[in-house]
């Protein structure tokens, strides 16, 4: 029975994936995308992978989704002035040609490894008591592996600024996205009223639980970011201009702590980014409540786009 | 009692699949938005209703029967909405043009 199951989601995925590259029209070729994220997310359950499908499903699927949609709508009107520039057969040809060659190596590469595959998870169950967190992934993420979490909240800021510097100059500083129109008795305000409490709830939740079972700071910071958007796109809440030095101090906020956090277990600890003795599981506690409000800003801040309308009076 | 509770389990996740069929059909085969929008609201609403009562009977805790029904309800919500949205934007379009 399970493996009916998953022969049809291996084919579902693969036609899906085979319709997001031959699809004509962009708005088509993303709707086929997030459905292909939302189903990997059912794969990754398959694996129990728990904590990989939150992500796929939040930032995968969802966060990713939302922005090619945006990306697609603002491509509408070069769409069909770009397709008359499509390119010669031969040149197509070799880009799948080398796209197959890509995909052939790494299966081989991956029926290629040995059996048990070589793993570091006895490592981790072994050594996971020190850091007094009960789920092994946030163990690895905030104490074995920090670095690359440290990095990944770097290149989101990052990421952000570059959204930023899109904006004309006479908008900087000003509200990113548009003003919405949608009034406040709409259909979009009662869900945004009705929904948001819900969703805030859910997020700090699977935030909070991050410690013991799967869940996390990335896939909270989605969910209240979501929320965020939502209340923004009713109309009960405008975006808040960019220069605001409060916002501005939020987004550096955790990055910031995480590095100071690192920088004294340099000097405690022996190590960048160690953690003294006994004082793992509160050190861990901190770097979280940090970037919990950074993440969430830096995710809602993306998608809302590059600031558009002048600076504030 | 047992025999009972299993036999309501198969029909109601059985009459689920069937509104899910049916509005996949409908998704594909009706002529315009609007009777699509129709369909697909059913399969969701009503669908995925009878799976969750369905299924009900055989969780082990009060709290997971809980969960099912609150994500029932989560998407009775977003369904509703977003079924609105698409429809007042396509009323819109139509009184323009």
């Amino acid at each position: 029975m399970t493996d009916v199951l998953n022969i049809g989601l291996s084919v579902l995925i693969l036609g899906l994936a085979v319709w997001t590259i031959v699809a004509r029209e962009a708005y088509a070729a993303v709707v086929g995308f997030i459905a292909y994220g939302l189903l990997l997310t059912l794969v990754w359950v398959q694996l129990q992978g728990i904590d990989v499908a939150l992500t796929e499903a939040a930032i995968g699927g969802g966060l990713t989704g939302a922005l090619l949609i945006g990306a697609a709508a603002r491509l509408r009107g070069t769409e069909t002035a770009a397709r008359a520039e499509r390119p010669r057969s031969a040149s197509r040809c070799l880009a799948a040609g080398v796209s197959c060659a890509v995909a052939v190596a790494l299966a081989i590469c991956v029926l290629a490894l040995p059996e048990p595959a070589p793993t570091l998870a006895p490592e981790v169950l072994a050594n996971m008591a020190v850091t007094e967190v009960g789920n092994p992934i946030t163990a690895v993420l905030l104490a074995f592996r920090a670095m690359d979490t440290l990095l990944e909240a770097i290149v989101l800021l990052f990421a952000l600024i570059g959204v930023w510097s899109l904006a004309p100059d006479r908008a900087w500083g000003g509200r990113p996205g548009l003003l919405q129109a949608a009034g406040p008795n709409g259909m979009l305000a009662f869900a945004a009223r009705a929904l948001a409490p819900i969703g805030v709830v859910t997020g700090m939740y699977i935030f909070w639980i991050g410690a013991d079972h799967p869940g996390g700071k990335f896939q909270g910071a989605t969910i209240l970011a979501a929320m965020w958007l939502l209340v923004m796109m009713a109309g009960l809440a405008d975006a808040p201009p960019i220069s605001r030095s409060w916002l501005r101090g939020l987004l550096v906020a955790g990055p910031l702590a995480f590095i100071g956090i690192g920088a004294v277990g340099a000097v405690q600890a022996g190590a960048f980014l160690a953690y003294p003795e006994g004082f793992a599981k509160p050190l861990i506690l901190v770097i979280e409540f940090a970037l919990m409000p950074s993440l969430t800003l830096i995710l809602g801040l993306m998608l809302l786009g590059a600031p558009q309308r002048g600076k504030a009076p | 009692m047992n025999l009972i509770l299993e036999l309501w389990t198969v029909v109601a996740v059985v009459v689920g699949a069937f509104f899910f069929f049916a509005g996949t059909v409908g998704l594909l085969r009706f002529p315009d938005s609007l009777t699509r929008l129709h369909a697909l609201t059913k399969a969701d609403n009503l669908g995925l209703g009878l799976v969750v009562l369905g299924l009900l009977p055989q969780v082990d805790s009060v709290s997971a029967g809980l969960k099912l029904v609150c994500i029932w309800l989560l998407v009775l919500l977003s369904g509703a909405t977003a079924g609105q949205l698409i429809a007042r934007t396509l009323h819109q379009g139509e009184s323009r043009s």
